[in-house]
């Protein structure tokens, strides 16, 4: 993954030295060098179909064939294109950057604007972000783009526990330093944050990505409390990196035209993410794992959790790097995904009896990457997973086929 | 051939072979009759799709404030409380209140007649006053009540032996109730007295399954509507919260699901743990069969079925007396459950049992021995059953 990062951004460098307009405003003097990208620098280590002009625009598009089965019943094969996602930055000056990600899923069903933020670069160690930004909780977060993964679907905890992609109307800081072999960075926004549905939605769970149905939350807070949304990470170029985040605040609607409707509840989640590339076989690995806290009320049904964890651990192993299909540079990967989530950690008030809520899965996968721009993948899902009851599980399984590619 | 050939056909032939493999990789399905939901044969297509829309309802409908739930209730979901459709967990119990006298109205000025033990965010639940007896119920299975309901009163009163006339110490009585006004009588119910025989719940409070679906509505989930639209916090009416189709559907989902399937039928320790339980006269109150009339379901008509019920109240011991009741039942007096299922209860409780109402019992043999009153000397007879036998009749029990 490294060598693909590091090939993306000569793609984009390359792309930037054609340009035929003034180039100050195509130069992006924040950019990290090669060995100093990080994780948070996904949004902007993009590739771009166009960046010949102060606007550069680019996307991708996501589709998949999937025939999958659930203790013997199936739905048949099945056909999707779960996102198309469009870029569009920005140079307006030296040190001021538009950035945007416009998402439309499922065939259009669903328009997004994931991230659209203008970023004004004062030092190195700060920078202003400010518009819809995509909070740094975990990586996968920020880095969710679908050409970067070697697997048809998104991790399950990144995706149904924490709320990838989540993101939210606010501002922050974000900057980095270096030192020999070493860089840190830290993110720190105030956004929008969550509201009641997290707790009362019809997916019988806490659920965060609830959430995201309220489009509301790009016009106003839903309790007027602001939430935080932090990070720090550190990379060292032989070793790997390792992030830290954190995102909480009031989540409920507590109040509402000066009457008190509930007390304030919090919401807490923590994250720890982890990316290296052993170097004596290439193989890359990425992991992630987070904790949700919720205050719940007591006295409301504990179908809805107050703790939550879950995470993915990625390994990807290149085994053919050569010419193949007439693609000069095309490789050919194996890729193992195990992830699981607990939605509902704790005991029942009743019986002291471990409440279920899981799901584990072990995704075996290949992948070929016929340019670092696309991968077709193909994918083994099986997984299990108990009700709250923690009652036999209902297992699954199939084949997912599919393919990503930026433009 | 060059070599760009080769791996593109090799390309080729792996998705090839991974989509034409796909059946092999879907889980084997569980055995029909390891499974408790599935609608019962001989549906026609129209009622597959009726059943398929009960289903739904039933099984993946969530209520939440925003769709009526609450503002107190104690589930919020069908399905939270018959995972599966089968028997339910204490997580999920239900509390009843406010009667201790057979035929005498629910104090509905302490509450109840439900405890609404949970509240939406921003509201108290309800709680019980000091001193007040309450009984306990485990949400039972919901497979094959169809046929129950299909069952004419007849049916049920000639199992009915209220004198003992027959003096082997086992009674069984129904539990007339004042049955609610949107129930329309069938030619097969004989009302006595303006009450009307019900058969369904722990103490057959229930007439039949529209009573039974409205009443879980309305207590367990504080979803009004037109059938009952008293919003069971406020006494007041409401605006009905779920539609009069949405009940019927799940009404019908509940009429069809299938009746639970024997399994080991033929294993001889089975057979012989049948022979134990005739033996020792639990099929006295637990009958084991009954054939249905001709029903508005054609699926469900003039089929034997096996749900090991009366459908009678019985007394079973102040061991089992909460101190109240529902319609004419005395306290200590309990419908006995349908046995079919009884194998597969840990598959919908958490992979633990919790029998009796109030799944008191952690197993089938403690259940048996906490069997009082009318079934004492069942229970008797079957703690000096030597260890063969007594293995063979839980066996067999496991197999139902």
């Amino acid at each position: 993954m490294k060598k693909l990062i590091i090939t993306l951004f000569i793609g984009l460098l390359s792309q930037q030295l054609i340009a035929q307009v003034d180039q100050s405003l195509l130069k992006d003097d924040r950019s990290d060098s090669l060995e100093n990208a990080m994780n948070m620098d996904a949004l902007s280590n993009r590739v771009y179909a166009t960046s010949s002009s102060p606007v550069s625009i680019g996307g991708y598009l996501e589709a998949d064939y999937k025939y999958i089965g659930e203790d013997g019943l199936t739905d048949g094969h099945s056909f999707r294109i779960p996102r198309v996602t469009l870029f569009i930055t920005s140079s307006i000056s030296s040190r001021i950057k538009f950035m945007s990600e416009f998402e439309f899923e499922e065939g259009g069903e669903e328009i997004a604007i994931e991230f659209a933020a203008m970023d004004v670069n004062f030092h190195p160690l700060l920078n202003l972000r400010g518009g819809v930004v995509v909070n740094p909780i975990g990586a996968f977060n920020q880095n969710h783009d679908g050409p970067k993964w070697e697997f048809v679907d998104r991790p399950i905890a990144m995706t149904q526990m924490l709320p990838a992609t989540w993101s939210n109307v606010g501002f922050g800081l974000y900057g980095k330093m270096y030192k020999q072999d070493w860089a840190v960075g830290y993110e720190a926004y105030l956004t929008n944050g969550f509201d009641n549905s997290i707790t009362t939605n019809t997916e019988n769970r806490t659920f965060l990505p609830a959430s995201k149905d309220n489009k509301e939350r790009f016009e106003e807070s839903s309790n007027g409390e602001p939430l935080f949304t932090g990070k720090i990470a550190v990379r060292n170029q032989n070793i790997g990196e390792l992030g830290l985040s954190y995102m909480g605040g009031i989540y409920n609607t507590h109040e509402d035209d000066g009457l008190t409707l509930d007390e304030p509840r919090r919401l807490d989640v923590f994250a720890v993410d982890f990316n290296t590339e052993l170097p004596f076989s290439d193989t890359y690995i990425v992991g992630e794992w987070a904790w949700v806290f919720v205050n719940v009320p007591n006295t409301f049904t504990q179908q809805y959790g107050e703790k939550q964890s879950g995470g993915f651990l990625d390994i990807v192993q290149p085994v053919i790097d050569k010419r193949m299909f007439g693609f000069d540079d095309a490789v050919f990967n194996v890729a193992l995904r195990l992830e699981s989530v607990d939605w509902n950690v704790g005991t029942f008030n009743e019986t002291d009896g471990n409440i279920g809520d899981e799901i584990w899965a072990v995704v075996p996968g290949i992948s070929f990457r016929p340019t670092y721009q696309t991968v077709f993948r193909l994918n083994y899902r099986y997984q299990e997973q108990t009700d709250i009851l923690g009652n036999p599980p209902a297992k699954t399984s199939g084949i997912e086929i599919g393919f990503a590619t930026y433009f | 051939m060059t070599t760009r050939k080769i791996q593109s056909t090799c390309a080729v032939l792996l998705l090839v072979a991974a989509i034409y493999s796909c059946d092999s990789l879907i889980p084997e399905a569980p055995a029909e009759s390891d499974l408790l939901d599935g609608p019962t044969e001989g549906l026609s297509t129209s009622e597959q799709s009726r059943f398929l829309k009960g289903d739904i309802a039933f099984n993946d409908e969530v209520f939440t404030p925003e769709s009526g739930l609450g503002p107190v209730f104690v589930a919020n979901s069908c399905g939270s409380c018959h995972a599966g459709d089968g028997k339910g967990h204490p997580f999920t119990t239900l509390t009843r209140f406010g009667q201790t006298q057979p035929n005498t109205a629910p104090d509905i000025t302490i509450g109840g007649p439900q405890l609404q033990n949970r509240a939406i965010p921003g509201f108290e639940p309800e709680t019980i006053p000091d001193g007040v007896p309450s009984m306990d119920f485990t949400p039972p299975a919901v497979t094959g009540l169809g046929f129950l309901e299909a069952l004419t009163d007849q049916q049920i009163l000639d199992n009915a032996d209220p004198n003992d006339s027959d003096r082997d110490g086992i009674s069984g009585v129904p539990n007339y109730i004042n049955a609610p006004s949107y129930f329309i009588p069938k030619p097969s119910h004989q009302p006595v007295g303006g009450q009307y025989i019900g058969r369904f719940g722990k103490k057959a409070a229930a007439v039949d399954l529209l009573h039974q679906t409205v009443g879980a509505y309305n207590q367990d989930m504080g979803v009004t509507s037109t059938f009952n639209p008293i919003d069971p916090h406020t006494g007041l009416s409401t605006d009905p919260e779920v539609s009069d189709q949405t009940i019927r559907d799940v009404v019908f989902y509940l009429q069809t699901l299938k009746a639970p399937i024997q399994r080991d039928a033929d294993d001889p320790e089975v057979i012989r743990g049948k022979e134990v339980f005739m033996s020792i006269s639990c099929s006295s109150c637990h009958v084991p069969s009954f054939t249905t009339p001709q029903s508005d379901i054609d699926a469900l008509s003039n089929k034997t079925i096996f749900p090991y019920s009366d459908l009678l109240l019985h007394d079973m011991g102040s061991g089992l007396d909460d101190g109240a009741t529902e319609g004419s039942a005395e306290t200590f007096e309990w419908r006995t459950p349908p046995l079919w299922g009884l194998g597969l209860a840990p598959e919908s409780q958490g992979r633990e049992f919790f029998l009796m109402h109030d799944g008191r019992a952690k197993s089938i043999q403690e259940a048996i021995e906490l069997h009082g009153g009318e079934a004492q000397q069942s229970r008797d007879d079957f703690v000096a059953l030597s260890d063969a036998d007594k293995q063979a009749l839980l066996k067999f029990l496991r197999s139902l």
